[in-house]
């Protein structure tokens, strides 16, 4: 009874955390060695600087930054039409959601990308015959290509994520908004999609965040993006990981944007579901 | 049109005749044919898997049906008869028809990433295309209705079981239904939390809304019921006045599942 008594008077001692001191001690050496040996390690960071807001560098810059958010719509688009037709009951609609998935999942990116380029070689021309027609070359620009391309193969895995979404949220919502009178259209696009927002929302800005790093491919087909400009600097002035450090900067720099955004986004559709949501 | 009893002058709200529903083999429906008019609350009682969750969701067209007739308003659900041939009507057309009913689930199915405002604005305006701030004035005088106009900027999952229940009461009155559907509304509910909802219901049959209540609570059957149906089997075993259901069971059915509900309520 006394050891009751006198327990309440007895300190509480912290637990102590030693793995965490164990991984800071060991995070530090290896950044100790990491920052000393590209310190003295053969790279010239002041040529990495002058090159960073370089005009070709920022241009390429440019061309990758619009080239990702362009093939995501296109991704996002394909991506979204596919996830409803496989819902559907219609099975030709489903079929086709299938295989096109299974397509475009399942061919390499670079061969894509390729094949894109040289539509050329199997029609030289593109159209209606009689009506319009235009020359494939003409038409399939390095950046149609890679539209077309990535844009379609994002497609293909954004319609998987939406889908996903969609399988997560709970069979009672379709039943209420239909017994509310709503059309699927409508139960979709006000019930369905914005809840399954806050499932997709993750695996998507990975998916983004994938598709800016892929626009780097691109370059293989001619496209100027910020990897391209890089290389055409250091063909002539042969400081190659100078100049390799610029695009590495920069692609940081963007996916330290879309990861903010993702945040954002995460808390928008979190909304009425406790976690992340204030309103 | 078929009636169940020709003589009545008056639109029975529900008609429903000889009503059948398979799922694979098994008979959740067989038969029902009952009448529902303006005004009666009719009370489901019967127990579980009888097939009472099954026929509300038929007068609603969240599930068809195989064989016989449902009718809502005088107007045929689900179909056009065009001359010897019933032809399924459209998606849309389904959607219309589900206007004129409001229903109540067991598990609430409240929008999520709604507030309770925004749950009771959403179909009148995505459906009926009202406008919003029109729509916003009657929403509130619903959520006063059920008590809970303070709640009005609270999302469902800050809400208890009786309030997010009594939300989506107001959310079905909103359509201005000519008929209510409950499925259970009070069993997923802690025991202190049924009395708010049944008082809502309550107020709304005094009110003179015509009402399908399937419900375990057999006082509520017995005060507020017009008439209580038995079910079993997905059968209509004996229909009555609560009253003569409960007081004198004709049937054997009836009168084993009053003794079970009984004592185990
Ligand atoms: N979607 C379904 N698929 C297969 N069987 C079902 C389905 N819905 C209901 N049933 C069956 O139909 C019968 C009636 O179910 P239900 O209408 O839910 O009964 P109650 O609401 O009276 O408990 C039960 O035997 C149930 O298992
Ligand atoms: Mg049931």
């Amino acid at each position: 009874m006394a050891e009751e008594l006198d327990i309440a008077r007895l300190r509480h001692v912290r637990r102590p955390h030693f793995g965490r001191i164990a991984a800071i001690v060991a995070i530090l050496i290896v950044a100790f060695l990491l920052v000393r040996a590209f310190a003295h390690g053969k790279i010239d960071w002041a040529t990495t600087w002058e090159f960073l807001f370089w005009p070709t560098i920022l241009w390429g810059l440019f061309n990758t930054v619009w080239m990702s958010f362009v093939c995501m719509a296109v991704g996002i688009a394909i991506g979204l039409a596919c996830a409803v037709a496989h819902a559907s009951t219609n099975p030709v609609l489903k079929g086709a959601a299938i295989f096109y998935a299974w397509f475009f999942r399942g061919a390499p990116v670079i061969l894509q990308l390729l094949i894109w380029f040289n539509l050329a070689l199997v029609f030289p021309t593109l159209g209606i015959p009689g009506l319009f027609e235009f020359k494939t070359v003409v038409v399939i620009t390095p950046a149609v290509a890679t539209i077309l391309s990535l844009g379609l193969n994002e497609g293909a895995y954004v319609s998987e994520i939406i889908r996903s979404g969609m399988l997560g949220v709970d069979r009672g919502q379709y039943e209420a908004a239909k017994a509310m009178g709503m059309t699927n259209g409508t139960a979709l696009r006000r019930i369905i999609l914005p809840q399954a927002m806050r499932i997709v929302v993750p695996p998507l800005g990975n998916e983004f965040i994938g598709l800016v790093k892929m626009t780097a491919l691109a370059s293989i087909i001619g496209f100027g993006d910020v990897v391209r400009s890089a290389q055409d600097i250091y063909y002539s002035n042969a400081k190659v990981i100078e100049l390799l450090m610029v695009p590495t900067f920069w692609f940081l720099v963007v996916v330290t944007v879309l990861t903010l955004g993702q945040r954002v986004l995460e808390r928008r559709f979190g909304r009425g579901f406790g976690t992340g949501g204030a309103r | 049109m078929t009636r169940a009893d020709g003589n009545s002058s008056v639109t029975p709200v529900v008609s429903a005749v000889k009503v059948g529903k398979k799922f694979g083999g098994h008979q959740a429906l067989a038969d029902v044919t009952m009448d529902v008019m303006p005004g009666e609350v009719v009370c489901i009682i019967g127990p579980s898997g009888s097939g009472k969750t099954t026929f509300l969701r038929c007068i609603n067209q969240l599930e068809s049906f195989d064989s016989g007739g449902l009718w809502l308003d005088g107007e045929l659900l689900g179909y056009r008869r065009v001359g010897e041939a019933l032809h399924p009507l459209s998606d849309k057309e389904i959607a219309g028809q589900r206007r004129k009913t409001g229903m109540v689930f067991q598990r609430f199915n409240l929008f999520p990433h709604m507030t309770a405002l925004e749950n009771v604005t959403e179909a009148p305006v995505q459906v009926l295309r009202r406008r919003r701030d029109e729509v916003h004035d009657a929403a509130m005088l619903l959520l006063d209705r059920v008590g809970l106009a303070h709640k009005a900027g609270a999302y469902p999952s800050e809400l208890s079981g009786g309030q997010q229940q009594r939300i989506a009461i107001a959310r079905a009155l909103a359509m201005q239904p000519k008929l209510m559907l409950f499925d259970e509304p009070t069993s997923a509910l802690d025991p202190e939390l049924v009395g708010e909802v049944l008082a809502v219901m309550r107020d709304l049959a005094s009110s003179g809304m015509t009402m399908i209540v399937v419900t375990h609570e057999l006082g509520f059957a017995r005060e507020v019921g017009d008439r209580v149906v038995f079910m079993d089997q997905g059968r209509v075993v004996e229909t009555g006045t609560a009253a003569e259901l409960m007081s004198d069971p004709k049937e054997v059915r009836t009168r084993n599942f009053l003794k079970t509900a009984f004592t185990r309520g």
